[in-house]
């Protein structure tokens, strides 16, 4: 190799550390340190929690430091039903929402693609404007719909359709509203994008075969847009399960979303080894989404180049 | 995919547009609605943006929030930029995998993992909260969108126009600078905005990065809506929206533009 | 089977200026090149011409500085540039499609290579307008890509790579692109630009035609590997093997068997071959018969010409030519080529009817490949 590919060799290595380095100490570095306070205990004291990592102290400290953690929080987790309660809630919420992300955002999609040419750059700005805008502002605007001197109560009872107020707020109809209202441009766009690259010309093979429309979209379409499908789903379902906002303003105060516990034990009980060990718990649920999505993202890395 | 929409796709992607659509519109009419009540229209009025102009809470928050944005978009930029570059040029090196794992995982993982994960380095490190706890943590949240962004454009890059710089005498590093970089600007422009407007509308991040005096305008926003709907709000939602509004469709001219420059001289090449 | 392509133009004690030694290029388990050797001498028109996927493209690349070969050398000048990255090597290359940058003007595109070097900015306005006025497009310098035709933006490509005055112009299928008029018309432009300038161009193609029009010496290329490298003409009359006989033009080949030093035996008889055409008796060989020496007729002609009969199957009309394809007695078929003299498609012969195929004994090219 020439001493000139060499340098550029080194020059391109030099590209990539920067940002690496910057994930690792911002991104990487807190997960271990999530999992670390998730193993201490509790103390009501600035920071909240012992033991502290003392490097000065040697090795001796670190032994010291072993001895200390507990699996207390963990232990908690599992005894009180709240937690469990918290955790399958959000994956039932996750699951239904992202099902019913699935059901409205395929046809559209679906629409977009099929739309002529010139269309689909405005249709396509036009679903991911409203994602442009605050995510805070939309949640917003719907508790000025759903709220019980809100606008849907209003037009309802103008169109005698019922006779008080329904409270729509503070409900899972509420927080599934919001959801989909949140999401669907993640939805969307996966599959949109999956579907305007398919080939025109295997409907058209697939019609010369004798296959009539609807099968053909069962047999062809469906099949190759699963790609986007999986991305979108993923895409969803992840984050919703970890959804704080929606939840907090437009659900009720039953069982809360894990999101929602959370927060109340960082910030309402001080509670960071419990905090952090409900953060560690959902990172190993989420663990096999993730490594789904992370292929997925590989994947269409590696059919780029 | 076949041209010919049915009735059944137009109106999917028409109720699909209303629904995203619909609220929206109705808080920016209700912004200027004279009446508190959502249910009463009282007129048109400006007078909740005129009360947005005293409200010193807000505006502060608002000032602290477009600062926070343009810092950390920017240095969003850059780190996603060359994140993208190091994984579409670089063929596989130790650590690739983890690499494109850390690049792309703040898409999806939940907001309240990385915020507090970001808050307990901190506490760790022993450092202040506040404004630059806030900045960095936007940094490395929004990084993983310019990449995403910045990338797929690079992988659809022309490689025979560096190929014919480096022939004509450019050497690598100066053709990439003046010959890729200048191409895919539009791309790169595109992660900053949108860099910028996640970082203008986070809540829980900030939340948890956040110290005395760096109240962000959602911070702001979210403990008053706690205690219920007030037009102000609606107001400063109304500009916030009008803001993001005018950049994006100015940004997606400016990207239709050169996309349509670029489809021009590819079908050149082949007439 | 590596064969070295020496120079036989007016040079030859003069060293070639690009020289391919023993050069091998894998893409992991495949070769696309094959320990090839191969010369260009200085001022010369080279055309690399093969099937798709045969290395003719990898070999340019290759003395463009965009690929390195896995083993071998390549010598500009006697230097071997293998080692020199691409910008600075002194040859340039125009692209397949054409690469112009699209957010500069012609002019941009053009003086580019030039503002790499530092020329004073009235040199390189001088230069330009010199280029501009070679290739035709006198004021077009500040336009944009997007709003000039194919035909245009070619010219920008050629007037790009040619400006910095290279030791060797790289050209990449430079004509695909471009219909058949448009081609040939550019064909001619290329060879009289080549001649003016005297600058050694290599062209690659997988256009036959366009390799014999333009080129002074071909290196027929055939999976990594040099089938044969001459002059247009001699590739055509001399082919080296089957193979190149049957890639270029259209041929007819009869296997046979030398009976004696100038006697073939067929299976459709015995004919006469030109004295010297090498071989022993007893050797099995294949004659190579190209169409438009052959002679149709209907009768039987005398003489000590070589003849078969046979029935006409299948007519080609071309306009200029018709190709017949005449089946003969072994139910092969040979290729005759004939001038359409007669006006309006009157006279020559309709499919069915007997005819004579006859050629003189120097006609025919006996190959033992």
């Amino acid at each position: 190799m020439s001493k000139q590919a060499n340098a550029q060799n080194a020059s391109m290595r030099l590209v990539a550390l920067v940002p690496y380095l910057w994930l690792v100490i911002f991104f990487l570095v807190p997960f271990v340190i999530v999992l670390k306070i998730s193993l201490s205990q509790t103390v009501l004291a600035q920071p909240p929690y012992v033991p502290l990592f003392d490097i000065a102290a040697g090795w001796t400290g670190l032994v010291e430091f072993a001895k200390q953690l507990s699996a207390d929080s963990f232990r908690l987790l599992s005894s009180d039903p709240l937690y469990l309660l918290s955790y399958l809630k959000s994956l039932q919420i996750a699951t239904v929402s992202t099902a019913l992300l699935l059901v409205i955002g395929y046809p559209i999609a679906y629409g977009m693609a099929r739309a002529p040419r010139g269309w689909q750059p405005p249709l396509v700005i036009a679903v991911v404007l409203p994602f442009w805008t605050s995510f805070l502002i939309r949640i917003y605007a719907w508790i000025n719909i759903l709220q019980r001197d809100g606008l849907l109560n209003d037009v309802l009872a103008r169109l005698h359709m019922i006779d008080a107020p329904v409270a729509w707020l503070s409900s899972d109809t509420a927080i599934f509203i919001g959801i989909v209202y949140s999401y669907l441009p993640f939805m969307i766009l996966p599959i949109y994008a999956a579907l305007e690259k398919m080939d025109e010309t295997l409907l058209e093979a697939a019609a010369d075969l004798g296959c009539p429309r609807w099968k053909a979209f069962w047999l062809v379409t469906l099949p190759l847009s699963l790609p986007g499908v999986a991305a979108g789903a993923l895409l969803c379902f992840i984050p919703i399960v970890g959804e704080f906002v929606i939840p907090d303003l437009l659900g009720g105060s039953e069982t809360m979303m894990i999101g929602q516990t959370l927060w109340t034990e960082f910030f309402s009980n001080r509670d960071w080894p419990v905090a952090s060990a409900i953060a560690v718990t959902l990172l190993g649920l989420l663990l096999v989404p993730l490594l789904f999505f992370e292929r997925l993202q590989q994947r269409s890395l590696e059919e780029g180049r | 995919m076949r041209r010919g929409v049915s009735s059944f796709n137009v109106i999917s992607v028409v109720l699909g547009l209303v629904f995203l659509y619909l609220p929206i519109t109705i808080l920016v009419i209700y912004s200027f609605n004279a009446s508190r009540l959502v249910t009463i229209w009282g007129g048109w009025s400006v007078e909740w943006y005129r009360e947005l102009l005293h409200d010193d809470a807000i505006l502060q928050a608002a000032s602290i929030s477009l600062r926070v944005g343009v810092l950390s978009a920017s240095a969003a930029t850059v780190l996603g930029t060359l994140a993208a570059v190091a994984l579409t040029r670089m063929g596989r090196f130790r650590g690739r995998l983890l690499f494109s794992g850390m690049a792309y995982a703040p898409l999806v993982i939940p907001e309240v993992i990385t915020g507090l994960s970001l808050l307990l380095l901190f506490v760790a490190l022993g450092v202040d909260r506040g404004f630059w706890t806030i900045v960095i943590a936007h940094t490395t949240l929004t990084m993983c969108f310019v990449t995403v962004i910045v990338q797929s454009r690079l992988v659809n890059f022309d490689r025979s126009l560096e190929e014919a710089a480096m022939d004509l005498g450019c050497p690598p590093v100066k053709t990439f600078l003046t010959v890729t970089l200048r191409l895919i600007a539009p791309a790169i422009a595109a992660g900053w905005m949108l860099a910028f407007s996640l970082s203008l509308d986070d809540l829980v991040i900030a939340s948890f990065t956040t110290g005395p005096g760096a109240t962000t305008l959602p911070i702001r926003i979210y403990s008053e809506v706690r205690l219920g709907v007030k037009p102000e709000i609606n107001a400063v939602c109304t500009i916030m929206i009008a803001f993001v509004a005018i950049a994006t469709v100015t940004a997606s001219l400016i990207a239709k533009s050169d996309s349509a420059r670029r489809q021009r001289a590819a079908l050149g090449a082949q007439v | 089977m590596a064969e070295r392509g020496e120079a036989t133009q007016n040079d030859t004690d003069k060293q070639p200026l690009v020289r391919f030694e023993a050069v091998t290029k894998r893409f992991g388990a495949v070769a696309a090149i094959e320990t090839l050797s191969l010369d260009i001498a200085h001022g010369e028109f080279f055309a690399l011409l093969g099937p798709s996927g045969c290395g003719k493209t990898t070999l340019l690349r290759m003395l463009a500085g965009f690929e390195a070969p896995t083993e071998g050398r390549i010598l500009l000048d006697g230097e071997d540039i293998v080692a020199v990255q691409p910008h600075r090597r002194p040859v340039n290359m125009m692209f397949q499609n054409y690469a112009l940058f699209p957010h500069l003007t012609v002019e941009g595109n053009i003086a580019f290579g030039l503002r790499q070097e530092n020329t004073t900015r009235a040199e390189i306005a001088e230069r330009v307008a010199e280029i501009l006025a070679l290739v035709r497009l006198q004021g077009f310098s500040g336009r944009r890509i997007g709003e000039l035709s194919g035909g245009q933006r070619q010219r920008v490509a050629l007037a790009r790579s040619l400006i910095k005055r290279p030791r060797v112009l790289l050209l990449d299928e430079p004509l695909a692109a471009l219909d058949k008029k448009l081609r040939a018309e550019t064909q001619f432009e290329l060879m009289e630009l080549q001649r003016r300038l005297g600058t050694t161009f290599v062209i690659v193609t997988h256009d036959q035609e366009e390799a014999m029009i333009v080129a002074d010496r071909i290196a027929v290329m055939d999976q990594g590997r040099l089938k044969q490298v001459a002059t247009p003409a001699e590739i055509y009359e001399q082919p080296n093997s089957r193979w190149v006989a049957d890639f270029i033009g259209e041929v007819t080949i009869v296997e046979g068997r030398f009976s004696s030093k100038s006697t073939l035996d067929s299976p459709l008889g015995q004919f006469r071959v030109a004295e010297g055409s090498g071989g022993r008796a007893g050797d099995a060989v294949w004659l190579a018969l190209r169409p438009e020496k052959i002679t149709i007729g209907s009768e039987r002609p005398a003489g000590e010409l070589n003849s078969v009969p046979g029935t006409v199957a299948e007519i080609g009309y071309r306009g200029d030519i018709s190709i017949y394809k005449v089946r003969l007695a072994d139910r092969s078929l040979m290729k005759v080529a004939l001038a359409n003299v007669n006006l309006r498609g009157k006279g020559g012969f309709k499919t069915g009817d007997l005819v004579w195929l006859s050629w003189l004994p120097d006609a025919g090219v006996v190959l033992t490949g």
